[in-house]
């Protein structure tokens, strides 16, 4: 791990990151993290899988800064991060659209925050994103005239108008049906291709997982640590058919076997 | 799918203008209707001698006594003096309630000092204030200027302070991991969120304002349509009566409609509910 610090195409590194949380309640200390040490190499989607409430969007939130980590270290392109910066972007769930923005000014959201660039130039920036996740006609709508699918793009295209070294993605599609949840993933892989940007992408659905990842790796329960990492080496540009394949199943069987270890653990946990 | 329908809905918009007259009026007429005939039951019954018009009054009687104020010029006054009332008491009540309100819902220390004074007199009916307001400010228009100040101003504070207060969390997340200040925080997510329930004060404070003015001239006043209610009502001047209670609802419906108007215009991003 201390020579991956120095490897140049090590987006993300986390370091032995530690997160505990106090209960003001219970006057309890919760370790929420354990000992994480996750690389993400640069262009690489790397997808988080684990069981339910485990700490994902957690880690996720202390990767984008939004959450202080208790011990350890969080380096994007070798620098420590100190709080949200502008070279990671996060995606959402549902509803976090501003909804007295129109699709283009939510786009715009972040470089008007910035305050760099002229309004002439970040109305083309955003357009420029609308435009790269297929909205192109629907620039001056609000959100609540969108579908769920197009929000979620629009949620996209505002953390990706950043030009962010690390794109964070937290359940993204958990709100969507399952039609169109698929046909997002597909439009994912070819956006991010597009934006050849690397992705941290935290989901509970393991088909997702699997179809979308380079790698997944798999939290164990409370307090979350790397249970195992897996390489997902299917063929790309992968398609929806993909998912009907053998070595597709045997990798989805795989990680559910690993998860459900967990959660029987956790289920005796709670109980008592 | 949605997207779809979204684009659609323009163009489906137009067939819906060759609708008959009826059909894309139905409400309104259907209203105008009601009234008519209510109105027309009214001055039946007087005409033929069910009732005493005395008591009742008639819409005939009704307007031949407006014409009559209008003409001798006597109501004009009445008028000023009520709308002066107004303006100066409610305007003050936005032009105070809504910046206190905003830095109560932002600054939790501002809240805390203040709190105590807003919760007892939002408690407490403004009303009863009244006899306070005519001791240190007298019979004239500055004891009714504090009655419909005093009216409208805790709708106003409290829903801005509320509107200030229910933040989407996740939309305070998404300003964060954009970076934002505190500043940034407040100009681009506080403020506008808080939007609807400001306008919603706005409208509860305009029906207390109005409350305020006809009370506090009842109570004591030498001029003012809630004086000149109380007087005619004293002399059994019904006709009178129903005039000063027609000019006061008309204003006070002309001016929700108003606030509603402009309601519409800041909550276009709203999807219309029920509709």
């Amino acid at each position: 791990m201390k020579g991956a610090a120095t490897m140049p195409h090590a987006k993300l590194e986390a370091q032995g990151v530690c997160l505990d949380i106090d209960n003001d309640r219970t006057r309890l200390r919760l370790p929420v993290l354990h000992d994480i040490d996750l690389t993400v190499a640069e262009g690489e989607l790397v997808c988080i899988v684990g069981p339910s409430g485990c700490g994902k969007s957690t880690f996720l939130n202390a990767v984008d800064g939004l959450s202080k980590i208790t011990s350890g270290r969080i380096l994007v392109d070798g620098r420590e991060i100190a709080g949200p910066g502008p070279d990671r972007a996060m995606v959402f769930q549902h509803d976090s659209l501003f909804p007295w923005r129109t699709v283009l000014q939510n786009v715009m959201y972040g470089l008007d925050l910035q305050g760099r660039l002229g309004k002439g130039e970040r109305i083309e920036r955003a357009r420029a994103l609308v435009e790269l996740v297929g909205l192109s006609g629907f620039a001056d709508h609000y959100p609540h005239e969108l579908s769920g699918g197009m929000r979620q793009r629009v949620n996209i295209a505002r953390a990706l108008v950043m030009n962010p070294q690390l794109l964070l993605l937290d359940e993204p599609f958990a709100a969507l049906d399952a039609q169109t949840r698929e046909f997002m993933q597909v439009e994912l892989l070819k956006i991010l291709a597009r934006a050849r940007t690397t992705a941290l992408f935290v989901t509970h659905q393991i088909n997702e997982a699997v179809f979308l990842a380079d790698r997944v790796v798999v939290f164990s329960a409370r307090p979350a640590g790397v249970k195992e990492i897996i390489a997902i080496d299917l063929p790309g540009p992968r398609t929806l058919a993909i998912k009907h394949q053998t070595a597709f199943l045997a990798l989805e069987e795989r990680i559910w076997r690993l998860i459900e270890q967990e959660a029987e653990q956790t289920g005796m946990l709670t109980v008592a | 799918m949605d997207a779809l329908s979204a684009s659609q809905e323009s163009a489906a918009a137009k067939p819906a203008l060759r609708k008959s007259l009826w059909a894309r009026h139905e409400n309104a007429l259907l209203g105008t209707f009601s009234m008519l005939a209510f109105l027309a039951f009214w001055e039946a019954s007087v005409r033929f001698g069910w009732v005493n018009p005395l008591f009742t009054s008639s819409p005939s009687r009704i307007l031949r006594t407006a014409i009559e104020l209008f003409a001798d010029g006597s109501i004009f006054y009445d008028i000023e003096v009520s709308g002066y009332e107004f303006i100066v008491g409610y305007g003050m009540a936005v032009l105070i309630g809504v910046p206190l309100g905003i830095l109560m819902g932002w600054y939790a220390r501002v809240d805390a000092v203040l709190d105590p004074f807003v919760s007892a007199l939002y408690a407490t009916p403004r009303i009863a204030l009244l006899p306070l307001m005519m001791i240190w400010f007298g019979i004239g228009v500055a004891s009714k200027i504090a009655v419909v100040f005093l009216g409208a101003v805790f709708p106003i504070l409290v829903n801005t302070i509320t509107g200030m207060r229910t933040i989407n969390a996740d939309f305070i997340k998404v300003a964060r991991s954009f970076g934002s200040s505190d500043r940034q925080l407040f100009l681009t997510v506080a403020l506008p969120s808080s939007v609807p329930l400001l306008l919603t004060g706005l409208r509860l404070g305009l029906g207390h304002a109005l409350v305020g003015i006809v009370v506090g001239e009842m109570y004591g006043a030498t001029h003012g349509l809630g004086f000149l209610i109380a007087t005619a009502g004293a002399r059994f001047q019904t006709d009178k009566v129903m005039v000063g209670i027609i000019l006061i609802a008309s204003a006070g419906v002309a001016m929700t409609q108003l606030l509603r108007r402009i309601e519409k215009r800041f909550e276009r991003w709203r999807p219309a509910i029920g509709g």
